[in-house]
């Protein structure tokens, strides 16, 4: 429990945690927390434009709808898409760091090779234009920042890998004849899976900041979606006067962020002593 | 370090020639029928033979590839749809926009970053250091774009401080192009009245864009900072009697922040990708901004040649900032 007193009293990385808890818990009872679900898809247009008051607590978009209900809803869509990347890349980029880690020759080369590649470009661009060629939508956005997401998990597990394969767990393992599956899998992944949970944590931050982008481009969901993103864009028209249609969804997008940021920040803290920030 | 260079210039050269690999994959294989996509949305069928013929795609892949290659080489991605004109004189044109916004944004984070990092790192665990934290990390949790938008209201819109958009005000001539970095051509030209315009118009972008590098910065710096007061030599320093002052601003300093250079390579990619929501809200002219609304009008060749433009820089970004690494730190020089 020594660790838990260590993370206890880390102050920001509780905040953080604190924060995706919230987060979780408003975006599996949103239909419940907002005042009217169908006021997120479909708005009154007599009350289009309205600022913030005890009515519509964020005030009301071009067209009349709750944009309180929208941002609320708008997190379940944020971190299932954030959950789904994360979790094909990881299912793409751990095998692949595994194995390339453990093996020498060729095809540990030719894996490394292709992960040198998709870092050679910055994931915005590319994620971008491979959105684009497979065709606008929700589903292309996620399966394109998927594609350019997993060489990340790949080069973290593949280090970790390196580091670990000469031990003599593994060596003994060998010995004993164990399969080169089972080594990996039972054995050197549990040793690896502490940096693949930090990558994780702060990936689910920066995928939702990349979608919200994708969203705010027009590439990723599409309307009546009450993407934060897309909100930001569809409200920008309607400034200065209607600024709160704009802020808010803005401000959810933040809040989110940080809270993963803080606390994958005070877990690598915790599992990796070598990074710690302070002595 | 001649040979340093050289290696790392080969180095690079298997990711170059996989991002060929890569973008001619992509080509390929997502779209339906490539050619009516490069053509785009509204090409006649003689225009999509056009595109078939000239692309070589009802020959065999190999021969594709070479094809494509070839083009690459000569520099030719076909015309724009929207702009009609080449692909390439399009993004050479919005270039020079483009690198005048990432250094002042690279420019602004280290000037900040650095002194905050420092002092972060002097006074660690001190209420300063918690809420450079949180402001660190906050820089990195921020929605570029929705920050733009934000400064736009405040500072334009409400304010009428700043100008909402555009790199210089329409109709007027911008200064004598030189470098095509608008900030130094008018120095260069003694023209200070361009210089306070063409600054005005560079400072909310550059700002919004250098929220993410300041943070990453900052932290690095206090990371190497703390690292290097544990050292023999500060406390030598120290019990020599040097000023603290100059222990930590000169001899400190020097020593950390050369290990955070290597992150202005890593943070340029961040940069780029930021630039590209960034220039578009803003509407500076520069090759982001243009991304965009290649994607936007399913300009296919424009955003392949963007993505290998971006890809070539990038590689060239990263080992330059490795051979300065290199100069300042002759050890790294060793573990290539």
């Amino acid at each position: 429990m020594l660790i838990l007193k260590k993370f206890l009293r880390d102050i920001p990385a509780v905040l953080g945690l604190i924060i995706i808890s919230a987060v979780c818990f408003i975006a599996v009872f949103a239909p419940l927390i907002v005042p009217d679900a169908d006021a997120v898809y479909f708005g009154n247009i007599i009350d289009r434009l309205k600022p913030p008051s005890a009515e519509y607590w964020f005030g009301t978009d071009n067209l009349g709808r709750d944009v309180y209900a929208r941002v609320i809803m708008g997190t379940r869509g944020a971190l299932l898409v954030a959950l789904t990347v994360v979790a094909l890349s990881i299912a793409i980029g751990v095998p692949a760091g595994l194995y390339a880690g453990y093996t020498n020759g060729w095809g540990s080369e030719a894996i490394m090779r292709v992960t040198d590649v998709f870092l050679a470009v910055p994931q915005l661009i590319l994620a971008l234009a491979i959105a684009q060629l497979m065709g606008r939508g929700l589903e292309s956005a996620m399966a394109a920042l998927a594609l350019t997401y997993w060489p990340f998990f790949c080069r973290t597990v593949y280090g970790e890998v390196r580091r670990v394969r000469n031990a003599l767990f593994v060596e003994a393992l060998q010995g004993l004849g164990a399969s080169t599956s089972r080594i990996l899998f039972v054995h050197v992944l549990p040793n690896v899976a502490s940096p693949i949970i930090v990558r994780a944590t702060i990936g689910m931050g920066f995928t939702i900041l990349t979608t919200a982008v994708l969203g705010f481009l027009g590439i990723g969901a599409a309307p009546p979606s009450p993407d934060w993103g897309l909100a930001i864009a569809e409200s920008r028209e309607y400034l200065p006067e209607s600024w709160w249609a704009v802020t808010f969804p803005g401000l959810a997008i933040l809040i989110t962020v940080l809270g993963f940021n803080l606390f994958g920040d005070g877990l690598r803290d915790l599992v990796d002593p070598r990074l710690r920030r302070s002595r | 370090m001649t040979r340093f260079i050289l290696r790392r210039l080969l180095l690079a050269l298997p990711a170059l020639f996989g991002l060929l690999v890569l973008t001619f994959i992509m080509l390929r294989v997502l779209p339906s029928d490539p050619s009516a996509a490069l053509a785009g949305e509204n090409a006649t069928p003689e225009q999509i033979a056009a595109v078939r013929k000239a692309y070589g795609f009802d020959e065999p892949l190999w021969k594709q590839f070479v094809i494509y290659v070839g083009q690459v080489a000569r520099a030719d991605f076909g015309n724009s749809i929207i702009s009609n004109r080449p692909v390439v004189s399009d993004i050479a044109w919005r270039l020079p926009a483009t690198i005048e916004l990432t250094f002042a944004s690279l420019l602004f984070a280290a000037l900040v970053g650095i002194p905050l990092g420092t002092m972060a790192a002097v006074w660690h665990n001190s209420p300063f250091d918690h809420v450079m934290r949180v402001v660190t990390v906050g820089g990195l949790a921020i929605a570029s774009f929705w920050f733009a938008i934000i400064l736009q209201i405040v500072f334009s819109m409400d304010l009428g401080w700043l100008p909402l958009r555009s790199r210089y005000p329409d109709g007027l001539p911008p200064p004598t192009n030189i470098t095509g970095l608008y900030l130094v051509d008018s120095l260069l030209t003694l023209r200070f009245d361009q210089f306070w315009l063409s600054f005005k118009h560079i400072i909310m972008p550059a700002f919004t864009l250098s929220l993410g590098g300041l943070a990453s910065i900052a932290r690095f710096t206090r990371a190497g900072v703390l690292e290097t007061m544990q050292k023999d030599f500060v406390h030598y320093a120290e019990a020599a009697g040097y000023a603290r002052k100059r222990i930590i601003w000169v001899y400190v300093l020097r020593n950390s922040v050369v290990a955070a250079t290597t992150q202005i390579g890593l943070l340029f990619g961040t940069l780029i990708s930021s630039a590209v929501a960034v220039e578009a809200i803003f509407d500076w002219p520069g090759v982001g901004s243009y991304a965009v609304s290649a994607i936007l009008t399913s300009d296919y060749k424009a955003v392949l040649a963007v993505t290998l433009v971006v890809g070539v820089i990038y590689a060239i970004v990263n080992i330059v900032v490795d051979v300065v690494h290199a100069m300042l730190d002759p050890r790294v020089a060793e573990t290539l």
